[in-house]
Protein backbone atom coordinates (compact mmCIF):
# COMPACT_ATOMS: atom_id res chain seq x y z
CA UNK A 1 0.00 0.00 0.00
CA UNK A 2 2.75 2.52 0.85
CA UNK A 3 4.67 2.58 -2.00
CA UNK A 4 5.39 5.95 -3.60
CA UNK A 5 3.08 6.83 -6.70
CA UNK A 6 3.07 10.40 -8.52
CA UNK A 7 0.25 11.87 -7.63
CA UNK A 8 -2.70 11.80 -10.31
CA UNK A 9 -3.51 15.67 -9.30
CA UNK A 10 -1.26 17.83 -7.52
CA UNK A 11 -2.70 21.65 -6.39
CA UNK A 12 -0.30 23.94 -5.47
CA UNK A 13 -0.10 26.49 -3.13
CA UNK A 14 -3.65 27.86 -4.63
CA UNK A 15 -4.90 30.95 -3.38
CA UNK A 16 -8.36 32.56 -4.56
CA UNK A 17 -10.28 36.04 -3.41
CA UNK A 18 -13.66 36.56 -4.31
CA UNK A 19 -14.68 40.72 -3.68
CA UNK A 20 -12.09 41.00 -0.54
CA UNK A 21 -12.60 37.48 1.47
CA UNK A 22 -9.60 35.31 1.12
CA UNK A 23 -11.39 31.82 -0.20
CA UNK A 24 -8.31 29.73 -0.28
CA UNK A 25 -5.30 30.87 0.80
CA UNK A 26 -2.40 28.99 -0.46
CA UNK A 27 -3.81 25.89 -0.05
CA UNK A 28 -1.62 22.51 -1.52
CA UNK A 29 -3.00 18.91 -1.61
CA UNK A 30 -2.24 15.89 -3.66
CA UNK A 31 -4.32 12.90 -5.20
CA UNK A 32 -2.75 10.12 -5.28
CA UNK A 33 -4.40 7.17 -8.10
CA UNK A 34 -6.15 4.91 -6.39
CA UNK A 35 -7.12 6.42 -3.68
CA UNK A 36 -10.73 7.43 -1.86
CA UNK A 37 -9.52 11.14 -0.79
CA UNK A 38 -11.92 13.76 1.21
CA UNK A 39 -11.94 17.19 1.51
CA UNK A 40 -13.97 17.91 5.18
CA UNK A 41 -13.89 20.93 7.01
CA UNK A 42 -17.05 23.63 8.45
CA UNK A 43 -19.08 25.18 6.65
CA UNK A 44 -17.38 27.89 4.49
CA UNK A 45 -13.96 26.85 4.61
CA UNK A 46 -13.48 26.58 0.97
CA UNK A 47 -14.40 22.82 0.20
CA UNK A 48 -16.51 23.46 -2.78
CA UNK A 49 -14.17 26.23 -3.98
CA UNK A 50 -11.72 23.54 -4.13
CA UNK A 51 -13.21 21.14 -6.61
CA UNK A 52 -14.55 24.23 -8.35
CA UNK A 53 -10.75 25.13 -9.05
CA UNK A 54 -9.77 21.18 -9.89
CA UNK A 55 -12.36 21.59 -12.30
CA UNK A 56 -12.11 24.41 -13.98
CA UNK A 57 -14.90 26.46 -13.18
CA UNK A 58 -12.88 29.22 -11.12
CA UNK A 59 -9.36 30.05 -12.18
CA UNK A 60 -7.00 30.49 -8.98
CA UNK A 61 -5.67 33.74 -8.49
CA UNK A 62 -2.05 31.98 -7.78
CA UNK A 63 -1.32 28.64 -7.25
CA UNK A 64 -0.77 26.09 -9.96
CA UNK A 65 -2.69 22.75 -11.07
CA UNK A 66 -0.87 19.75 -12.16
CA UNK A 67 -2.46 17.03 -13.59
CA UNK A 68 -0.87 13.48 -14.85
CA UNK A 69 2.68 15.30 -14.49
CA UNK A 70 1.52 18.51 -17.08
CA UNK A 71 0.75 21.44 -15.61
CA UNK A 72 -2.31 22.94 -16.15
CA UNK A 73 -2.26 26.02 -18.44
CA UNK A 74 -3.96 29.12 -16.61
CA UNK A 75 -7.05 30.01 -18.49
CA UNK A 76 -7.91 25.96 -19.39
CA UNK A 77 -12.33 25.93 -20.43
CA UNK A 78 -13.45 23.36 -17.95
CA UNK A 79 -15.37 21.42 -20.71
CA UNK A 80 -11.20 20.41 -21.64
CA UNK A 81 -10.27 19.70 -18.50
CA UNK A 82 -13.60 17.29 -18.54
CA UNK A 83 -12.20 16.06 -21.54
CA UNK A 84 -8.85 15.42 -20.18
CA UNK A 85 -10.87 12.85 -17.62
CA UNK A 86 -11.59 14.79 -14.88
CA UNK A 87 -15.81 14.12 -14.06
CA UNK A 88 -17.96 15.75 -11.09
CA UNK A 89 -21.06 15.69 -9.22
CA UNK A 90 -22.51 19.05 -7.92
CA UNK A 91 -23.73 19.59 -4.34
CA UNK A 92 -27.07 21.39 -5.56
CA UNK A 93 -27.58 19.05 -8.15
CA UNK A 94 -27.19 19.56 -12.14
CA UNK A 95 -29.35 17.25 -14.07
CA UNK A 96 -30.65 17.69 -17.34
CA UNK A 97 -34.04 17.44 -16.14
CA UNK A 98 -35.57 17.46 -19.68
CA UNK A 99 -33.69 14.40 -20.41
CA UNK A 100 -34.38 10.76 -19.11
CA UNK A 101 -32.15 9.12 -17.01
CA UNK A 102 -30.53 6.75 -20.01
CA UNK A 103 -29.83 10.42 -21.21
CA UNK A 104 -28.24 11.45 -18.59
CA UNK A 105 -26.10 9.03 -18.80
CA UNK A 106 -25.38 8.98 -22.27
CA UNK A 107 -24.55 12.65 -22.35
CA UNK A 108 -21.71 11.69 -19.14
CA UNK A 109 -20.48 9.69 -22.49
CA UNK A 110 -19.81 12.68 -24.25
CA UNK A 111 -16.54 12.58 -24.72
CA UNK A 112 -15.99 8.94 -25.20
CA UNK A 113 -17.51 9.45 -28.85
CA UNK A 114 -15.87 10.58 -31.62
CA UNK A 115 -17.74 10.65 -34.82
CA UNK A 116 -18.40 13.68 -36.15
CA UNK A 117 -21.48 15.68 -37.07
CA UNK A 118 -22.21 14.69 -40.48
CA UNK A 119 -21.36 11.12 -39.96
CA UNK A 120 -23.69 11.47 -36.61
CA UNK A 121 -26.73 13.49 -38.40
CA UNK A 122 -26.77 10.82 -41.36
CA UNK A 123 -26.05 7.85 -38.88
CA UNK A 124 -23.41 6.26 -41.35
CA UNK A 125 -22.47 2.76 -39.76
CA UNK A 126 -19.66 3.96 -38.02
CA UNK A 127 -22.10 6.19 -35.76
CA UNK A 128 -24.82 3.31 -35.37
CA UNK A 129 -22.05 1.24 -34.32
CA UNK A 130 -20.71 4.13 -31.86
CA UNK A 131 -24.09 5.24 -30.75
CA UNK A 132 -24.73 0.81 -29.82
CA UNK A 133 -21.55 0.38 -28.14
CA UNK A 134 -21.74 3.50 -25.86
CA UNK A 135 -25.81 2.31 -25.14
CA UNK A 136 -24.43 -1.27 -23.95
CA UNK A 137 -21.85 0.70 -21.41
CA UNK A 138 -24.02 2.88 -20.52
CA UNK A 139 -26.22 -0.02 -19.44
CA UNK A 140 -23.46 -1.75 -16.99
CA UNK A 141 -23.64 1.50 -15.09
CA UNK A 142 -27.23 1.77 -14.41
CA UNK A 143 -26.43 -2.44 -13.45
CA UNK A 144 -24.06 -1.10 -11.57
CA UNK A 145 -25.90 1.55 -9.47
CA UNK A 146 -29.19 -0.26 -9.89
CA UNK A 147 -31.51 1.97 -11.62
CA UNK A 148 -32.59 -0.04 -14.03
CA UNK A 149 -35.96 0.81 -12.96
CA UNK A 150 -35.73 3.99 -13.56
CA UNK A 151 -34.10 4.33 -17.08
CA UNK A 152 -37.07 5.81 -19.00
CA UNK A 153 -37.89 8.40 -16.20
CA UNK A 154 -37.33 11.76 -16.56
CA UNK A 155 -34.70 13.19 -14.53
CA UNK A 156 -37.23 15.61 -13.18
CA UNK A 157 -39.71 13.01 -12.05
CA UNK A 158 -37.45 11.50 -10.13
CA UNK A 159 -36.98 11.83 -5.95
CA UNK A 160 -33.86 13.86 -4.76
CA UNK A 161 -31.91 10.55 -3.30
CA UNK A 162 -32.19 8.89 -7.12
CA UNK A 163 -31.46 12.07 -8.80
CA UNK A 164 -28.09 12.14 -7.01
CA UNK A 165 -27.55 8.86 -7.79
CA UNK A 166 -28.15 9.63 -11.40
CA UNK A 167 -25.76 12.35 -11.14
CA UNK A 168 -23.00 10.09 -9.81
CA UNK A 169 -24.10 7.58 -13.50
CA UNK A 170 -23.25 10.22 -15.71
CA UNK A 171 -20.17 11.30 -13.82
CA UNK A 172 -19.13 7.64 -13.66
CA UNK A 173 -20.47 7.50 -17.32
CA UNK A 174 -17.21 9.40 -18.48
CA UNK A 175 -15.01 6.82 -17.26
CA UNK A 176 -12.97 9.70 -15.68
CA UNK A 177 -9.53 9.63 -14.55
CA UNK A 178 -9.93 11.34 -11.43
CA UNK A 179 -13.54 11.74 -10.29
CA UNK A 180 -14.65 14.48 -8.13
CA UNK A 181 -18.28 14.22 -5.70
CA UNK A 182 -19.48 17.56 -3.58
CA UNK A 183 -21.16 15.92 -0.64
CA UNK A 184 -22.66 13.01 -2.62
CA UNK A 185 -24.58 11.72 0.63
CA UNK A 186 -26.29 15.16 1.61
CA UNK A 187 -30.18 15.22 2.34
CA UNK A 188 -30.06 11.69 2.47
CA UNK A 189 -31.53 9.38 4.94
CA UNK A 190 -29.23 6.61 6.61
CA UNK A 191 -30.17 3.76 3.58
CA UNK A 192 -29.36 6.25 0.96
CA UNK A 193 -26.49 6.83 2.47
CA UNK A 194 -25.51 3.49 2.87
CA UNK A 195 -25.89 2.64 -0.52
CA UNK A 196 -24.02 5.83 -1.77
CA UNK A 197 -21.37 4.59 0.64
CA UNK A 198 -21.06 1.28 -0.79
CA UNK A 199 -21.04 2.62 -4.56
CA UNK A 200 -18.37 5.18 -4.10
CA UNK A 201 -16.70 2.14 -2.31
CA UNK A 202 -17.25 0.00 -5.28
CA UNK A 203 -16.39 2.08 -7.86
CA UNK A 204 -13.31 2.50 -6.29
CA UNK A 205 -12.37 -0.97 -5.79
CA UNK A 206 -14.09 -2.70 -8.08
CA UNK A 207 -13.81 -0.28 -11.54
CA UNK A 208 -10.88 1.34 -9.75
CA UNK A 209 -11.60 5.01 -9.85
CA UNK A 210 -10.06 7.83 -7.87
CA UNK A 211 -12.06 9.65 -6.18
CA UNK A 212 -11.90 12.71 -4.18
CA UNK A 213 -14.83 13.71 -2.23
CA UNK A 214 -16.53 16.17 -0.03
CA UNK A 215 -18.69 15.44 2.83
CA UNK A 216 -20.31 16.01 6.01
CA UNK A 217 -20.78 12.98 7.58
CA UNK A 218 -17.77 12.06 9.59
CA UNK A 219 -19.09 8.38 10.06
CA UNK A 220 -18.74 7.57 6.50
CA UNK A 221 -15.60 10.03 5.61
CA UNK A 222 -14.02 7.96 8.30
CA UNK A 223 -14.91 4.89 6.87
CA UNK A 224 -14.56 5.06 3.27
CA UNK A 225 -11.48 7.53 2.70
CA UNK A 226 -7.92 6.70 2.78
CA UNK A 227 -6.75 9.75 3.34
CA UNK A 228 -8.13 13.07 4.08
CA UNK A 229 -7.50 17.19 4.05
CA UNK A 230 -8.96 19.33 6.43
CA UNK A 231 -9.90 23.02 5.32
CA UNK A 232 -11.14 25.58 7.66
CA UNK A 233 -11.66 29.26 6.69
CA UNK A 234 -9.53 28.54 3.60
CA UNK A 235 -6.53 27.16 4.78
CA UNK A 236 -5.69 23.77 4.87
CA UNK A 237 -4.59 22.72 8.92
CA UNK A 238 -4.64 19.00 8.59
CA UNK A 239 -3.61 16.26 6.06
CA UNK A 240 -3.42 12.46 7.05
CA UNK A 241 -5.41 8.84 7.23
CA UNK A 242 -8.86 8.89 9.09
CA UNK A 243 -7.36 8.02 12.53
CA UNK A 244 -4.67 10.92 12.32
CA UNK A 245 -7.48 13.23 11.68
CA UNK A 246 -9.45 11.69 14.74
CA UNK A 247 -6.72 12.57 16.68
CA UNK A 248 -5.55 15.80 15.57
CA UNK A 249 -6.02 19.13 17.99
CA UNK A 250 -6.45 21.40 15.29
CA UNK A 251 -9.47 19.60 13.58
CA UNK A 252 -10.95 19.10 16.82
CA UNK A 253 -10.46 22.56 17.64
CA UNK A 254 -11.55 23.77 13.92
CA UNK A 255 -15.21 21.59 14.55
CA UNK A 256 -15.73 21.80 18.51
CA UNK A 257 -14.60 25.28 18.65
CA UNK A 258 -12.04 25.78 21.77
CA UNK A 259 -13.14 25.12 25.35
CA UNK A 260 -12.67 27.83 27.62
CA UNK A 261 -10.66 30.02 25.53
CA UNK B 1 -68.46 19.71 -45.60
CA UNK B 2 -65.64 20.21 -48.20
CA UNK B 3 -65.52 24.05 -47.95
CA UNK B 4 -64.65 23.74 -44.18
CA UNK B 5 -62.23 21.67 -44.80
CA UNK B 6 -60.43 22.96 -47.65
CA UNK B 7 -59.87 25.96 -45.64
CA UNK B 8 -58.84 23.91 -42.73
CA UNK B 9 -56.32 22.04 -44.37
CA UNK B 10 -54.85 25.60 -46.42
CA UNK B 11 -55.15 27.31 -43.19
CA UNK B 12 -52.21 23.74 -41.33
CA UNK B 13 -50.35 24.09 -44.81
CA UNK B 14 -49.42 28.07 -43.84
CA UNK B 15 -49.45 26.89 -40.54
CA UNK B 16 -46.75 24.91 -41.08
CA UNK B 17 -44.83 27.79 -42.69
CA UNK B 18 -45.42 29.85 -39.02
CA UNK B 19 -43.84 26.89 -37.66
CA UNK B 20 -40.56 26.65 -39.30
CA UNK B 21 -40.18 30.30 -38.29
CA UNK B 22 -41.27 29.47 -35.14
CA UNK B 23 -39.00 26.31 -34.70
CA UNK B 24 -35.75 28.62 -35.73
CA UNK B 25 -36.80 31.22 -32.39
CA UNK B 26 -37.42 28.19 -30.41
CA UNK B 27 -34.08 26.40 -30.76
CA UNK B 28 -31.52 29.48 -30.28
CA UNK B 29 -34.23 30.43 -27.14
CA UNK B 30 -33.41 26.81 -26.03
CA UNK B 31 -30.03 26.38 -25.94
CA UNK B 32 -28.83 30.25 -25.24
CA UNK B 33 -31.73 32.16 -23.64
CA UNK B 34 -31.45 34.09 -26.32
CA UNK B 35 -34.61 35.84 -28.09
CA UNK B 36 -33.10 36.07 -31.23
CA UNK B 37 -34.46 39.37 -33.10
CA UNK B 38 -32.58 38.18 -36.10
CA UNK B 39 -34.36 34.83 -37.14
CA UNK B 40 -36.64 36.56 -39.83
CA UNK B 41 -33.48 38.68 -41.15
CA UNK B 42 -31.73 35.55 -41.51
CA UNK B 43 -34.76 33.88 -43.60
CA UNK B 44 -34.93 37.12 -45.77
CA UNK B 45 -30.82 36.63 -45.80
CA UNK B 46 -31.44 32.89 -47.15
CA UNK B 47 -33.49 34.02 -49.94
CA UNK B 48 -31.72 36.75 -51.04
CA UNK B 49 -28.50 34.57 -51.42
CA UNK B 50 -30.36 31.57 -52.93
CA UNK B 51 -31.59 34.15 -55.94
CA UNK B 52 -28.21 35.36 -55.78
CA UNK B 53 -26.41 32.14 -56.68
CA UNK B 54 -29.77 31.09 -59.04
CA UNK B 55 -28.47 34.79 -61.10
CA UNK B 56 -24.72 33.60 -61.15
CA UNK B 57 -26.42 30.79 -62.91
CA UNK B 58 -25.48 28.12 -60.28
CA UNK B 59 -27.54 25.00 -60.70
CA UNK B 60 -29.89 24.74 -57.99
CA UNK B 61 -28.44 21.97 -55.80
CA UNK B 62 -25.13 24.24 -55.73
CA UNK B 63 -27.15 27.47 -54.88
CA UNK B 64 -28.84 25.94 -51.98
CA UNK B 65 -25.64 23.76 -50.42
CA UNK B 66 -23.91 27.63 -50.91
CA UNK B 67 -27.03 29.62 -49.37
CA UNK B 68 -26.57 27.00 -46.49
CA UNK B 69 -22.85 28.08 -46.47
CA UNK B 70 -23.83 31.23 -46.01
CA UNK B 71 -26.04 30.90 -42.68
CA UNK B 72 -23.17 28.84 -41.93
CA UNK B 73 -20.94 31.43 -41.65
CA UNK B 74 -23.70 34.16 -40.24
CA UNK B 75 -24.28 31.30 -37.72
CA UNK B 76 -20.22 31.44 -36.41
CA UNK B 77 -19.54 35.20 -36.85
CA UNK B 78 -22.83 35.44 -34.42
CA UNK B 79 -21.41 33.30 -31.72
CA UNK B 80 -18.26 34.28 -32.00
CA UNK B 81 -18.44 37.80 -32.64
CA UNK B 82 -21.13 39.15 -30.89
CA UNK B 83 -22.62 36.69 -28.28
CA UNK B 84 -19.42 35.56 -26.58
CA UNK B 85 -18.29 38.83 -25.45
CA UNK B 86 -22.01 38.91 -24.11
CA UNK B 87 -21.02 35.38 -22.44
CA UNK B 88 -23.04 35.80 -18.87
CA UNK B 89 -24.74 39.23 -19.13
CA UNK B 90 -28.52 40.04 -18.75
CA UNK B 91 -30.79 38.55 -21.33
CA UNK B 92 -31.74 42.06 -22.40
CA UNK B 93 -28.08 42.65 -23.57
CA UNK B 94 -27.77 39.94 -25.80
CA UNK B 95 -31.45 40.62 -27.36
CA UNK B 96 -30.52 43.99 -27.88
CA UNK B 97 -27.79 42.48 -29.62
CA UNK B 98 -30.00 40.40 -31.77
CA UNK B 99 -31.28 43.50 -32.83
CA UNK B 100 -28.22 44.56 -34.03
CA UNK B 101 -27.34 41.88 -35.66
CA UNK B 102 -31.02 42.13 -37.46
CA UNK B 103 -30.22 44.97 -39.05
CA UNK B 104 -26.67 44.26 -39.91
CA UNK B 105 -27.92 41.25 -42.03
CA UNK B 106 -30.89 43.64 -43.32
CA UNK B 107 -27.85 46.37 -44.33
CA UNK B 108 -25.53 43.70 -45.71
CA UNK B 109 -27.98 42.28 -47.77
CA UNK B 110 -29.43 45.21 -48.95
CA UNK B 111 -26.03 46.55 -50.21
CA UNK B 112 -24.80 43.09 -51.61
CA UNK B 113 -28.59 42.56 -53.32
CA UNK B 114 -30.55 46.01 -53.41
CA UNK B 115 -33.98 46.92 -52.45
CA UNK B 116 -35.99 45.41 -55.29
CA UNK B 117 -38.34 42.77 -55.06
CA UNK B 118 -36.83 39.47 -56.15
CA UNK B 119 -38.35 36.24 -57.85
CA UNK B 120 -37.69 33.36 -56.38
CA UNK B 121 -38.63 29.59 -58.30
CA UNK B 122 -36.67 26.74 -57.85
CA UNK B 123 -38.52 24.57 -60.24
CA UNK B 124 -41.86 23.10 -58.12
CA UNK B 125 -44.73 23.48 -60.19
CA UNK B 126 -47.73 24.98 -58.56
CA UNK B 127 -50.36 23.22 -59.71
CA UNK B 128 -54.14 23.34 -58.44
CA UNK B 129 -56.16 20.32 -58.27
CA UNK B 130 -58.78 19.50 -56.25
CA UNK B 131 -59.50 16.12 -53.94
CA UNK B 132 -63.28 15.25 -52.94
CA UNK B 133 -63.92 18.72 -53.70
CA UNK B 134 -61.21 20.00 -51.74
CA UNK B 135 -58.65 22.60 -53.68
CA UNK B 136 -55.18 22.00 -52.97
CA UNK B 137 -51.82 22.97 -54.43
CA UNK B 138 -48.80 20.94 -55.21
CA UNK B 139 -46.64 23.68 -54.34
CA UNK B 140 -47.68 23.86 -50.98
CA UNK B 141 -48.35 20.44 -50.24
CA UNK B 142 -44.57 19.68 -51.23
CA UNK B 143 -43.38 22.35 -48.73
CA UNK B 144 -45.51 20.77 -46.28
CA UNK B 145 -44.07 17.82 -47.23
CA UNK B 146 -40.29 19.04 -46.71
CA UNK B 147 -41.45 20.97 -43.77
CA UNK B 148 -42.44 17.73 -42.03
CA UNK B 149 -39.07 15.96 -43.20
CA UNK B 150 -36.76 18.80 -41.80
CA UNK B 151 -38.85 18.54 -38.43
CA UNK B 152 -38.93 15.06 -38.15
CA UNK B 153 -35.22 15.05 -38.85
CA UNK B 154 -34.56 17.27 -36.54
CA UNK B 155 -36.36 15.59 -33.86
CA UNK B 156 -34.36 12.37 -34.25
CA UNK B 157 -31.31 14.20 -34.51
CA UNK B 158 -31.74 16.17 -31.09
CA UNK B 159 -32.64 12.48 -29.80
CA UNK B 160 -30.61 10.01 -31.28
CA UNK B 161 -27.47 11.67 -31.77
CA UNK B 162 -24.20 12.36 -29.44
CA UNK B 163 -24.27 16.15 -30.91
CA UNK B 164 -28.50 16.73 -30.20
CA UNK B 165 -27.91 15.52 -27.03
CA UNK B 166 -25.22 17.59 -26.25
CA UNK B 167 -27.36 20.65 -27.78
CA UNK B 168 -30.22 19.55 -25.53
CA UNK B 169 -27.60 18.94 -22.54
CA UNK B 170 -26.42 23.01 -22.89
CA UNK B 171 -29.77 24.04 -23.34
CA UNK B 172 -30.99 22.61 -19.66
CA UNK B 173 -27.68 23.09 -17.62
CA UNK B 174 -24.48 24.92 -18.92
CA UNK B 175 -22.59 24.45 -16.05
CA UNK B 176 -23.58 20.94 -16.27
CA UNK B 177 -22.95 20.43 -19.68
CA UNK B 178 -19.00 22.17 -19.11
CA UNK B 179 -18.69 19.41 -16.66
CA UNK B 180 -18.54 16.82 -18.98
CA UNK B 181 -17.03 18.19 -21.32
CA UNK B 182 -19.43 20.06 -23.59
CA UNK B 183 -17.58 23.19 -25.21
CA UNK B 184 -20.52 25.74 -24.95
CA UNK B 185 -19.85 28.50 -27.68
CA UNK B 186 -19.50 25.55 -30.04
CA UNK B 187 -23.03 23.93 -29.12
CA UNK B 188 -24.41 27.48 -29.63
CA UNK B 189 -22.54 27.63 -33.03
CA UNK B 190 -24.08 24.46 -33.90
CA UNK B 191 -27.77 25.54 -32.63
CA UNK B 192 -27.26 28.59 -34.88
CA UNK B 193 -26.31 26.61 -37.96
CA UNK B 194 -29.21 24.50 -37.54
CA UNK B 195 -31.40 27.37 -36.64
CA UNK B 196 -30.08 28.91 -39.99
CA UNK B 197 -30.83 26.25 -41.63
CA UNK B 198 -34.54 26.38 -40.81
CA UNK B 199 -34.83 29.44 -41.75
CA UNK B 200 -33.65 28.82 -45.15
CA UNK B 201 -36.15 26.82 -45.43
CA UNK B 202 -38.27 28.86 -44.59
CA UNK B 203 -36.62 31.81 -46.52
CA UNK B 204 -37.03 29.92 -49.66
CA UNK B 205 -41.10 28.80 -48.92
CA UNK B 206 -41.90 32.41 -47.97
CA UNK B 207 -39.78 33.86 -50.76
CA UNK B 208 -41.38 32.06 -53.34
CA UNK B 209 -44.51 32.92 -52.27
CA UNK B 210 -44.37 36.31 -51.74
CA UNK B 211 -41.23 37.27 -54.23
CA UNK B 212 -37.74 38.18 -52.07
CA UNK B 213 -38.60 41.20 -50.65
CA UNK B 214 -37.25 43.01 -47.26
CA UNK B 215 -40.82 42.41 -45.73
CA UNK B 216 -39.60 38.86 -45.62
CA UNK B 217 -37.62 40.06 -42.40
CA UNK B 218 -41.15 40.52 -40.75
CA UNK B 219 -42.39 37.02 -41.03
CA UNK B 220 -40.77 37.11 -37.89
CA UNK B 221 -44.25 38.30 -36.04
CA UNK B 222 -46.26 36.14 -37.55
CA UNK B 223 -43.95 33.58 -34.87
CA UNK B 224 -44.48 35.97 -31.83
CA UNK B 225 -48.16 34.59 -31.71
CA UNK B 226 -46.68 30.91 -32.27
CA UNK B 227 -44.18 30.99 -29.71
CA UNK B 228 -46.53 32.29 -26.99
CA UNK B 229 -49.00 29.59 -27.63
CA UNK B 230 -46.46 27.03 -28.05
CA UNK B 231 -43.94 28.50 -24.99
CA UNK B 232 -41.27 30.04 -25.95
CA UNK B 233 -38.87 27.29 -24.92
CA UNK B 234 -40.74 23.97 -26.84
CA UNK B 235 -39.79 22.78 -30.21
CA UNK B 236 -43.51 20.44 -30.34
CA UNK B 237 -44.71 23.78 -28.91
CA UNK B 238 -43.62 25.82 -32.18
CA UNK B 239 -44.47 23.05 -33.99
CA UNK B 240 -48.46 22.57 -33.04
CA UNK B 241 -48.84 26.29 -32.30
CA UNK B 242 -47.60 26.92 -35.58
CA UNK B 243 -50.71 24.77 -37.01
CA UNK B 244 -52.88 25.86 -34.60
CA UNK B 245 -52.50 29.50 -35.95
CA UNK B 246 -52.75 28.44 -38.82
CA UNK B 247 -55.64 26.69 -39.18
CA UNK B 248 -56.93 29.01 -36.68
CA UNK B 249 -56.73 32.32 -38.99
CA UNK B 250 -57.79 30.65 -42.00
CA UNK B 251 -60.86 29.57 -40.20
CA UNK B 252 -61.56 32.90 -38.18
CA UNK B 253 -60.94 34.67 -41.68
CA UNK B 254 -63.40 32.61 -43.59
CA UNK B 255 -66.37 31.93 -41.28
CA UNK B 256 -66.42 34.71 -38.05
CA UNK B 257 -64.83 37.24 -40.76
CA UNK B 258 -68.03 38.33 -42.74
CA UNK B 259 -69.77 39.08 -40.02
CA UNK B 260 -67.20 41.29 -38.45
CA UNK B 261 -66.46 42.83 -41.47
CA UNK B 262 -63.36 40.73 -42.82
CA UNK B 263 -59.84 41.16 -42.14
CA UNK B 264 -59.47 39.69 -38.62
CA UNK B 265 -56.62 37.49 -40.12
CA UNK B 266 -53.76 39.42 -38.87
CA UNK B 267 -54.90 40.36 -35.47
CA UNK B 268 -56.23 36.48 -34.73
CA UNK B 269 -53.43 34.85 -33.67
CA UNK B 270 -52.73 37.47 -31.32
CA UNK B 271 -56.14 37.08 -29.38
CA UNK B 272 -55.36 32.91 -29.31
CA UNK B 273 -52.20 34.23 -27.98
CA UNK B 274 -53.37 36.33 -25.39
CA UNK B 275 -56.11 33.55 -24.24
CA UNK B 276 -53.50 31.50 -23.76
CA UNK B 277 -51.10 33.61 -21.82
CA UNK B 278 -54.22 33.99 -19.06
CA UNK B 279 -54.79 30.63 -18.82
CA UNK B 280 -51.29 28.92 -19.48
CA UNK B 281 -48.34 32.06 -18.90
CA UNK B 282 -45.40 29.56 -20.31
CA UNK B 283 -47.75 28.86 -23.20
CA UNK B 284 -49.59 25.23 -24.23
CA UNK B 285 -46.39 23.24 -23.62
CA UNK B 286 -43.44 25.25 -22.61
CA UNK B 287 -41.51 24.74 -19.67
CA UNK B 288 -42.99 26.31 -15.95
CA UNK B 289 -40.55 28.02 -14.00
CA UNK B 290 -41.18 27.39 -10.38
CA UNK B 291 -39.01 29.12 -8.17
CA UNK B 292 -39.14 28.76 -4.36
CA UNK B 293 -39.25 31.70 -2.23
Amino acid sequence: MNEKKEPILRAENISITFGGLKALDRVSLEINPGEIMAIIGPNGAGKTTMLNIINGFYKPDEGRIIFEGKERPKKMKPNLIAAQGIARTFQNLALFTGMSTLGNIMVGRTMLMHSNIFSQALYWRFSQKEEIEHRAAVERIIDFLQIENIRRTPASMLPYGLRKRVELARALAAEPKLLLLDEPMAGMNLEEKEDIARFVLDANEELGYTIALIEHDMGVVMDICDRIVVLDFGEKIAEGTPDEIKADPKVIKAYLGEAGG
Amino acid sequence: MAFFFEVLINGLLVGIMYSLVALGFALIYKASDVFNMAQGAMSLLAGLALVGFLEMSFPLWLALLCTVGVMIILAYSTVFFILKPLVARPPLMLFMATFGVMYLVEGIGQSIYGTQAKGLSIGIPEISFEIQGILLNTFDLTFAGLAAVLVAGLVWFFQKTRTGRALRAVSDDHEAALSVGIPLLKAWAVTWVIAGIVATVAGVAWGTRLGVQFSLGYIAFKALPVLIIGGIDSIPGAIIAGLIVGAGENLAEVFIGPYVGGGIQTFFPYLIALLVLYFKPYGLFGKEIIERV
